[in-house]
């Protein structure tokens, strides 16, 4: 008797455990899992509210080559902020790279290969610039940058000595609104497209999305395998496959809606590749532990051997590289340089980033949460224009957003301390 | 002469350490009392109930003021009564003007317009009573120590001071602002305010002083008379006269030949280029041997090494390191590192780890490249890595993913004992590697640095605990004011001697 009393206890107790264990597991990674859901949740609310709108196949297509450049920054700015730093020039760096190029294409007729090498090298060097300031003569980066907006501003409005140049070559064009081309033979695509019932089907974009998505439940998998072989704690099991799941539902279908418009943006390709270089950078190679280990603590870093001070300018040439890319993007896609072109954007790049869970005073972020900071602002920026809410009030929600989410960090954080 | 001032059976826990133990201090009004005792005895911790910083309540005992009950919630209470504390760290605002330090959240306004023409006017007649020549106008910034010291005084006066204690003042002055300093404290004695000092000169203590009460481990030795002649060797006996007991591990002491050495070291302060901080340091590490480094606290005992150790301290820095008879690169802390030198820190949560991320980060930090290929990490290896030192150093912990910021101290100092284990150093350099940790932990740091010169590896100990450098070192070096004033063999080496050195240097 006195047993099975036992063993009902201890089943209830494990029961209960178990529930504890997901409940603190929550909690604990309740940043990474609400981003997912708010992702999640602004993406099905201007669903409806835009009566299904924003997910038209050519409205996703939109939603990625709009949000590419900012994306493209954030990845910049994330090392930047994880570093300790800040960098408030990277709109005015954009529009000035950008011009840079309408000149040297529209008025000089120098060939696109050498104008986007140019153009890059441009960037590294505006970015090597102010990382000198910042990490040999200790200026703050606020400062630095601060004034790199007004210097790159100014030479925009130089530059292009106050008007709109363009338009660009169909060349240059399809770096931003390009469309990898299909492999497959079209007999393939016109059936899917019967099938599905759609005016097209590019069959590449819809196998790649596949590829990524088996990838992305591999991934996971092996990692799980590996920490249970290093008895690490990890998340439970049906978490782990709903979240995987959403995740690799979330590809499929995006990639789907693409290619039944245009297939996959060449933009998104690049983007992509950049995501993924970026993420391998910060979270398996030895420059980017020591990047969160100089904005964990700096002093620290440099009494363990870490250079801090090269770190520090690199993570600023890198922004620069990254900057002037976004701004070769930017420019392709409006087909014209203007002297506005990236005015105020820095504060999308920074606000995407801090979205993304990263802290303002370094040390912690990660990529893959910048990215989803970016879309959030992306979707909500595409939702409201859809709806046709003024650009008014449209700042003051993103404001109003970025606010919660630092909050939520924050309250979570007092929480758990 | 009445007493002003009684703090009675003062008990001061924080956790895990009696800070304070039935401590008792008596201050007659008018006299100049002496508090001594050697760095973590209990002289601040004791000074801090008294001014309210600890309020009333959480600590045990009773302190008694111009013959009453005195609860102080706060500096506030205390102040109001007269007390007033200058610590060692001076509270002033560099950027600000001597009268605008003086008046600070005290200022001659009314209805929050402040009177500057009352406020210059005051200072004037109490920077004239500090004896100090300055306009107070002049900003603080550009002051010396040992004026700013003055205008700290003069901040003390401006509230109507009646008790005023000076925690270390002369600390970081040149002799004759010491000078200068102590006779104004006479001065102000003599115009009826009480002092307290707090100092390890004891020349100086002697010099102005009336009565010394000796502090050592938390609580209060003995109460001296010094106007009946009282001689620096009574104060140090009882500063220092504590038994040694099997706090530290046997060790079997067999050096071998030298490891490291240091030729002519001199390195000048970094903003103030005139102030040298090494003087001419010569010192050498044998094999397996414990190297002790004593002196008080702003010795240059953490510039010496922190000088060594890349260059990270200091400026104009000259004079040679040789391990194994070569000339070492020891220009940045990397190439120190390769060069076989590691640096425990001596303040580990500021400088030694990154509180936020975890043991296994922490642990291979300093030698990422043992753990990585191409520059890409190996996650397996590295947590292989952290198991090995977790297990060896016996850090407990549930896992070496836990975050370094949530261990305890002595937990803590294995994670950054750890990371450089991790380097393969040749010399290891611990600056207070048991500060601030628990009985039980320190013998495990000590048992780790026996192993460590069982090893072969050469130790250098710095430390403000002279028990733990008679216990644990082969030779220790005597250091004061920047240089090396003495060294001792293990059997000559006590407690007494060690003082006597210091002190003689400073007299």
């Amino acid at each position: 008797m006195t047993t099975d009393t036992n063993d009902m206890a201890t089943n209830a107790g494990a029961a209960a455990s178990e529930r504890k264990g997901l409940k603190s597991y929550l909690a604990s990674h309740m940043r990474e899992f609400g981003l997912l859901f708010a992702l999640i949740a602004i993406m099905v609310f201007f669903q409806i509210v835009t009566g299904g709108t924003l997910m038209r196949p050519v409205n996703i297509t939109n939603l990625f080559l709009q949000n590419s450049y900012i994306i493209i920054m954030a990845l910049g700015m994330l090392i930047v902020i994880v570093s300790g730093h800040i960098d408030l020039s990277v709109g005015s760096v954009m529009g000035f790279v950008g011009a840079l190029a309408a000149v040297l294409i529209v008025n000089h007729d120098v060939p696109i290969p050498i104008t986007v090498a140019l153009c890059l090298l441009v960037g590294a060097a505006i970015g090597a610039a102010q990382g000198y300031f910042v990490a040999m003569w200790r200026i703050p980066s606020f400062i630095v940058t601060l004034a790199g907006m007004l210097v790159f501003r100014g030479l925009s409005l130089w530059l292009l000595e106050g008007q709109s140049v363009g338009p660009f070559p169909k060349s240059f064009q399809i770096l931003s609104t390009g469309f990898v081309p299909e492999i497959f033979p079209a007999s393939i695509g016109e059936a899917l497209a019967s099938a599905f019932d759609t005016r097209n089907f590019n069959v590449l974009s819809f196998a790649l999305g596949l590829i990524a998505a088996a990838v992305v439940v591999r991934m996971g998998l092996k990692k799980r395998a590996r920490n249970a072989q290093y008895g690490i704690a990890d998340e439970p099991i049906g978490l782990f496959w709903a979240r995987t799941a959403i995740i690799a539902a979330a590809i499929i279908f995006l990639m789907f809606k693409l290619s039944t418009f245009r297939g996959l943006p060449n933009v998104v390709v690049t983007m992509g590749v950049l995501i993924l270089i970026y993420t391998f950078i910060t979270e398996k190679t030895v420059i980017g532990r020591r990047v969160y280990a100089l904005g964990g603590n700096e002093k620290a870093a440099k009494l363990s051997g870490i250079k801090t001070e090269r770190l520090t300018f690199l993570a600023f040439v890198n922004m620069g590289v990254l900057a002037a890319l976004a701004g070769l993007i930017f420019a392709a896609r409006l087909n014209t340089a203007t002297p506005k072109a990236g005015f105020a954007l820095e504060l999308d790049v920074i606000a995407a980033v801090f979205i993304g869970g990263a802290s303002m005073s370094g040390g912690s972020g990660k990529i893959i949460g910048a990215v989803v900071g970016a879309f959030i602002m992306g979707v909500m920026n595409n939702g409201m224009s859809i709806m046709g809410i003024g650009i008014d009030y449209q700042q003051v929600i993103k404001g109003l957003v970025l606010l919660a989410a630092v909050f939520f960090d924050v309250y979570n954080k007092n929480k758990q301390a | 002469m009445t007493a002003l001032l009684e703090m009675r059976s003062i008990t001061k826990e924080f956790p895990g350490v009696k800070a304070l133990d039935r401590v008792n201090l008596e201050v007659k009004e008018g006299e100049i009392h002496a508090i001594c005792g050697e760095n973590g005895a209990g002289k601040s911790t004791l000074m801090k109930v008294l001014s309210g910083v600890y309020p009333v309540g959480s600590y045990d005992g009773e302190i008694h003021y111009e013959g009453r009950l005195a609860e102080f919630r706060g500096i506030r209470d205390s102040e109001h009564r007269g007390i007033i504390i200058i610590h060692q760290e001076l509270a002033l605002v560099p950027q600000l003007s001597i009268a605008e330090n003086i008046f600070l959240g005290n200022e001659t306004a009314r209805g929050g317009i402040i009177d500057w023409h009352e406020a210059n006017h005051r200072t004037e007649a109490l920077l004239k009573k500090v004896g100090l020549k300055e306009s107070p106008m002049t900003l603080v910034d550009s002051l010396g120590v040992g004026k700013q010291q003055l205008v700290e005084i003069a901040k003390a006066l401006s509230k109507d001071v009646k008790l005023l204690i000076l925690d270390e003042p002369t600390a970081a002055l040149q002799e004759n602002d010491s000078k200068k300093l102590l006779d104004l404290m006479l001065e102000l004695k003599s115009q009826g305010v009480t002092c307290i000092i707090i100092s390890h000169k004891l020349n100086e203590v002697r010099y102005v002083a009336d009565t010394v009460t000796v502090i050592r481990d938390g609580m209060s030795v003995s109460t001296l008379d010094a106007k009946k002649g009282l001689s620096e060797d009574d104060i140090v006996r009882d500063m220092v006269g504590r038994e040694m007991s099997d706090r530290y591990p046997e060790r079997n002491r067999r050096a071998g030949d030298i490891i490291m050495e240091v030729e002519n070291w001199n390195v000048w302060h970094p903003e103030h280029a005139e102030r040298q901080i090494i003087k001419n340091i010569s010192m050498n590490v044998r094999a397996g041997e414990v190297v002790g480094i004593a002196g008080l606290m702003g010795s240059g005992r953490t510039e010496l090494a922190m000088s060594i150790f890349g260059r990270s301290y200091g400026r104009r820095i000259s004079g040679t390191v040789k391990l194994h008879g070569r000339d070492a690169d020891v220009s940045r802390v990397d190439r120190a590192i390769s060069s076989g030198l590691a640096y425990v820190t001596e303040d580990r949560k500021r400088l030694g780890l990154i509180l936020d991320e975890t043991i296994r980060f922490n642990t291979t930090l300093s030698n990422l490249q043992s753990v990585s290929s191409n520059g890409v990490l190996d996650a397996n290896e590295e947590t292989e890595v952290a198991e090995k030192y977790r297990a060896m150093l016996r850090t407990r912990t549930p896992s070496v993913f836990q975050k370094v910021g949530n261990l305890s101290g002595g937990n803590q100092q294995k994670v950054v004992l750890a990371k450089w284990l991790n380097t393969a150093p040749e010399v290891l350099i611990l600056d207070e590697p048991t500060r601030g940790i628990d009985v039980g932990a320190k013998y495990e740091i000590y048992a780790i640095i026996n192993e460590l010169s069982a090893e072969g590896k050469g130790v250098v100990l710095i430390s403000s605990e002279m028990p733990e450098l008679l216990g644990m070192c082969d030779r220790i070096y005597v250091m004061n004011e920047g240089a090396f004033v003495g060294e001792l063999s293990a059997s000559e080496a006590s407690q007494e001697r060690i003082m006597s050195l210091i002190v003689d240097e400073r007299g």
